[in-house]
């Protein structure tokens, strides 16, 4: 009998009405719409979580479904983040331009206008002319298709030099970590074309749009919010079908899966690339809410933190991937802000700005060590959801086979 | 040589001639009286070559006096003196000739010459050829240094006379080989610049290029006819590569050959100024926003003769083909030019060849630094199959160990020779410490190895930062390590890299030995074959393991105390090796220590041959290399020397 999505995703439910609850009480509670208790920046900074649930969830998809650790997925959230900040640097220096041209007494031709557009964004870099990469920066439509094209196609090159020929494990890990030192490397140079070290700035203005930050915040946190929930979606759907049981598969043991005559390449390859999209969005999502993007968002340190965030949170569930990026990044802002109040041990004071690396660090290694379920693990408490005490030995004789314990996800 | 010899010989007898006259310097001086005393530098030229060859002893005494503006000029008889101030305002003056003081007289009797800069600088350089011949060989030598700095050909003769009596050997040669240098580029004999260039065409030294460079200096130039009398290096056609069309242009319109192009600039500039209720040339103000519309508007200008005309690409053809463009030498003997750019096309390839070398060693050096910070891993990596994040920051720790040592022990040869047991037993404990408490317990699950060891690197890195600070610290290298073993001007090698080369060669037999002679080497790869099988032939995996873990740390941390001598220590100095390292590892082939050495190898050698190529951008050379890393994996998976069979394990 062919059940609803639905009734087999009970958790998507819950989760879609947690969201908007989320998003309702905080536009009630922001600047912007309503009453104002919570400020324009914490909106932003909520914002931004809802984009790195977002990555995070992709992140699951790849890592918690498929088995595939990859450490590159905050360089697809960089570039998409870099193509939807070259269309707002692009138009809004274009409005500042001419509106200064006006003034001239010979009107200007459009020629003149693109040049005094790479003036102003190339000054940084001593340059004044318009790389390639930026022919169409003028349409934003384009741009959003680049959004997801750019990284996507990355993705896919990659993907398929990778595991065709059969980079697996660690391997892959260091594999996809090289590409994004690469990526990040290339993009420190000013002559990358996307201004080097000083990254794109200015993007929290949107062009055309008179309306104040607290208002324009509240619009993020909304689209934020939607992205998230369709992205979770998305996610849960594909892992409920049969396309879901193939990857899991993959994840558990991918020889077997190759056995029964599945592709598996084809199956690593699309969810990698679709997560690099979905990836990708999130960025596109999150810099705007930032403000700026430079390539040191992009370094190999970032899409590490990723990995520890689903960890920590509980991967091989999208709602564990979810709490853990919220929770983990809302407790590292809080912490890294100064909000924490200092720990007295007479010879010493504990201040969390130095010492939060080290708790996140140490904790980490714990919640691998002990409760590798994460966050998420505690659910299973809740609905006493408990994986039978099985004794015996390892399933396979590699030491890559998995334990009883694993077998059970 | 025998030219040299004479004209010494004919500069030695000019002197003796000039003493047994007995003139003294006096009637010289009386000779160019009037230049003396007014002391411009146009025309002081005559009397300071009059003094210089006089060749008497007390020209140099006179040259330094008049240099420190202490030559007195006697109103009465116009008689040159030294001047002592005295009492008052008087002053003692002494003759140069005899060296007896004449007298003391008041400042009103007598006139001080004060030369200016320019002649002072004339004064100078007559006095290098005294300073050549003087008896201190510091002061001879500080006046070879000051003709290579500034090479006149004035001093060509003087240096020459002063070689046949140089007692020291050193400084004859450096003297010969300026000599060389100066014929090539003043001698006034042809010949003998052509002798000279090729005498020295095979020599590598910056000096030898300096002294051809300018010969060869071209300048490009545009006439209606080729002229006879120029040394004409190329002649340019127009619309080539060398020359483009607009750059030819332009160079006719500095000769004032033609008239200047009109540039949107100044179209717009012009269309600006020119604007009548609204209008340019007819067409209104506002719509002046398309190029052909300020075309039309500036060509109605140009017919009422308000502004210039237009040039025509067919003006700008007609130009060109009325004139030739050709590039001159500023030297104008073909012969010289000739010969020193066939001697700079030898010493280029020369060149070539020594860089190369450079680039070899370098690209060694670097293979060694990557080795070194590999070498543990791939030990860990490598043989355990264990991923350690954490590996940079055992480098980290070596270095900070190092460091520390150096704050208790002052003496940096013995600090060095103390820290690197002291970095390994830090290490080792850290290492086995992991292993126990952490790494055991994930054998099974590689990927969480990763990230575990990933979240010790985290909390190490803060540690650091925490207990040291997050400027660099320094870790001062043993003073017999300074400097560079430089072979000539090209190549060169600093002695720090020489030794961590002679440490990796170290580490690599010493690798070697552990696992090919010891009882542990033997005992780890039969627990990497087949644990339970080690199990059962009476070995402890955990306690192999453990100890081989410890190992690979170790091993780091002695790194870490050799990488610290030549980077800055800060607390992310592993974040800059560990992904290297890791491409070392996976490059060269897991599991064999010569892998490890052929990926470092190929890598150091790769990232110095792209940092060649664009030698600007360091950048864009590891991103590449990076690019080339992840390509490379394609065809050999296993890296450049892959396990077979059984050893391979699957």
């Amino acid at each position: 009998m062919e059940r609803s999505f639905i009734s087999k995703n009970p958790s998507v439910l819950v989760f879609l009405a947690i969201l908007s609850l989320f998003t309702l009480s905080v536009t009630i509670l922001s600047e912007g719409f309503g009453v104002g208790v919570i400020s324009t920046s914490f909106v932003k900074t909520l914002g931004k979580t809802l984009c790195l649930c977002l990555i995070a969830v992709a992140m699951d998809l790849v890592w918690g479904f498929t088995g595939i650790l990859s450490l590159g997925h905050f360089a697809f959230f960089g570039l998409g983040g870099y193509m939807i900040g070259m269309w707002l640097m692009y138009e809004r220096t274009r409005l500042i331009v001419v509106d200064s041209l006006a003034q001239a007494e010979i009107p200007p031709t459009s020629a003149e206008v693109v040049d005094a557009i790479a003036t102003q964004v190339f000054g940084v870099v001593g340059s004044s002319e318009f790389p390639l990469i930026w022919a169409f920066s003028h349409s934003l439509t384009l741009q959003l298709v680049l959004v997801v094209l750019v990284p996507g196609l990355l993705a896919l090159i990659f993907g398929w030099l990778a595991f065709r020929s059969r980079v697996t494990g660690v391997y892959l890990s260091i594999l996809t970590q090289a590409m994004t030192l690469a990526l990040a490397l290339y993009l420190f140079q000013n002559d990358s074309g996307l201004r080097g070290n000083n990254g794109l700035s200015g993007l929290q203005n949107l062009p055309g749009v008179t309306t104040s930050q607290d208002v324009v915040s509240i619009w993020f946190l909304w689209a934020s919010a939607l992205a998230l929930g369709l992205g979770y979606m998305l996610a849960a759907w594909i892992v409920s079908g049969k396309f879901g049981s193939v990857i899991r598969g993959i994840r558990d043991n991918e020889a077997r899966v190759r056995f029964l005559g599945y592709s598996v390449e084809v199956y690593k390859l699309a969810v990698f690339t679709l997560t690099a999209c979905i990836a990708a969005i999130a960025g596109a999502l999150y810099y705007p809410q930032a403000g700026i993007i430079n390539p040191e968002e992009m370094a190999p340190i970032a899409s590490i933190y990723l990995a520890v965030w689903v960890a920590i949170g509980g991967r091989g569930r999208l709602y564990g991937a979810v709490i853990g990026a919220a929770f983990v990044s809302l407790l590292s802002t809080w912490f890294t802000g100064g909000q924490a109040p200092d720990i007295s041990l007479g010879f010493y004071t504990i201040k969390w700005v130095d010492w939060w690396q080290v708790l996140l660090g140490v904790t980490f290694v714990l919640v691998t060590l002990f409760a590798p379920q994460g966050i998420g693990g505690l659910f299973d408490l809740w609905t006493d959801r408990r994986h039978p005490d099985r004794h015996g030995a390892n399933l396979g004789p590699d030491d890559g086979a998995l334990r009883e314990k694993e077998a059970m996800e | 040589m025998l030219r040299l010899l004479l004209a010494g010989l004919a500069i030695l007898c000019a002197c003796l001639t000039a003493n047994a006259q007995e003139t003294g310097l006096q009637p010289i001086l009386q000779e160019h009286q009037e230049i003396i005393a007014k002391s411009s530098r146009k025309t002081i030229g005559p009397a300071i070559d009059a003094i210089a060859s006089s060749g008497l002893p007390q020209a140099q005494v006179m040259l330094e006096t008049w240099a420190a503006k202490n030559v007195w000029m006697r109103k009465s008889d116009g008689l040159f003196f030294a001047g002592q101030k005295a009492e008052g305002r008087s002053y003692e003056l002494t003759d140069f000739d005899t060296g007896e003081v004449v007298g003391t007289f008041e400042k009103s009797d007598l006139k001080q010459l004060k030369p200016n800069s320019g002649v002072r600088a004339m004064i100078g350089t007559a006095l290098v050829q005294f300073q050549l011949t003087d008896p201190s060989r510091a002061k001879r030598l500080a006046a070879l240094r000051s003709i290579q700095r500034d090479p006149e050909g004035a001093l060509l003769d003087p240096l020459r006379a002063s070689i046949p009596d140089e007692p020291d050997a050193d400084l004859k040669a450096q003297k010969q080989r300026l000599e060389r240098l100066l014929t090539i580029g003043h001698d006034a004999d042809t010949a003998a610049r052509v002798a000279a260039i090729e005498e020295m065409s095979g020599d590598l030294g910056v000096d030898m290029r300096a002294a051809l460079n300018p010969l060869v200096v071209t300048k490009r130039q545009a006439a209606e006819v080729l002229p006879d009398d120029a040394n004409v290096a190329v002649v340019l056609e127009p619309g080539s590569d060398a020359l483009p069309k607009d750059v030819a242009y332009d160079l006719l319109v500095a000769r004032d050959f033609a008239a200047p192009q009109v540039s949107p600039e100044d179209i717009r500039a012009a269309l600006a100024e020119n604007i009548e209720g609204g209008r340019v040339g007819g067409i209104p103000v506002a719509q002046l926003n398309t190029d052909t519309a300020r075309a039309q508007a500036y060509a109605a200008l140009a017919a009422a003769g308000t502004v210039p005309a237009l040039v025509t690409q067919a003006d700008v053809d007609a130009a060109l083909d009325a004139h030739v463009f050709f590039e001159t030498y500023a030297e104008p003997s073909p012969e010289v030019t000739a010969a020193a750019a066939k001697a700079l096309e030898a010493i280029e390839l020369k060149v070539g060849l020594n860089q190369t070398l450079d680039l070899t060693l370098d690209a060694i050096s670097l293979a060694s630094i990557y080795f070194l910070a590999a070498i543990g891993l791939a030990i860990t990596f490598g043989v355990m199959g264990v991923i350690n994040m954490a590996h940079g920051e055992f480098i980290m720790m070596g270095a900070y160990t190092g460091y520390v040592v150096q704050q208790f022990i002052p003496d940096h040869t013995l600090s060095i020779i103390v820290a690197i047991p002291m970095a390994f037993a830090v290490t080792f404990a850290m290492g086995v410490a992991m292993e126990r408490l952490v790494i055991r317990w994930l054998y099974a699950r590689p990927l969480e190895t990763l990230l575990a060891t990933f979240g010790i690197s985290i909390a190490l890195q803060q540690l650091a930062k925490n207990v040291f600070g997050t400027q660099a610290r320094p870790l001062t290298a043993p003073g017999w390590l300074d400097g560079a073993w430089v072979l000539n001007d090209v190549v060169s090698i600093s002695y720090i890299r020489i030794a961590i080369f002679v440490l990796a060669m170290i580490f690599l037999g010493l690798f070697l030995y552990i696992m090919k002679r010891t009882r542990l080497g033997l005992e780890m790869r039969a627990v990497t074959q087949n644990p339970r099988m080690a199990g059962s032939m009476g070995i402890n995996p955990g306690r192999v393991n453990m100890l081989t873990f410890g190992l690979g740390s170790g091993i780091a941390g002695i790194a870490g105390v050799a990488i610290g001598l030549f980077a800055k220590v800060t607390s992310d100095l592993g974040n800059d090796y560990i992904v290297q390292s890791f491409m070392t590892v996976v490059v060269g082939g897991v599991g064999n220590i010569w892998g490890a050495l052929a990926g470092a190898g190929m890598i150091g050698f790769l990232q110095k041959g792209i940092e060649w190529m664009n030698p600007s951008n360091t950048l864009a050379a590891q991103t590449y290399m990076i690019i080339f890393i992840i390509i490379f994996i394609q065809f050999r998976p296993r890296g450049i020397i892959a396990l077979k069979g059984r050893a391979a394990g699957d």
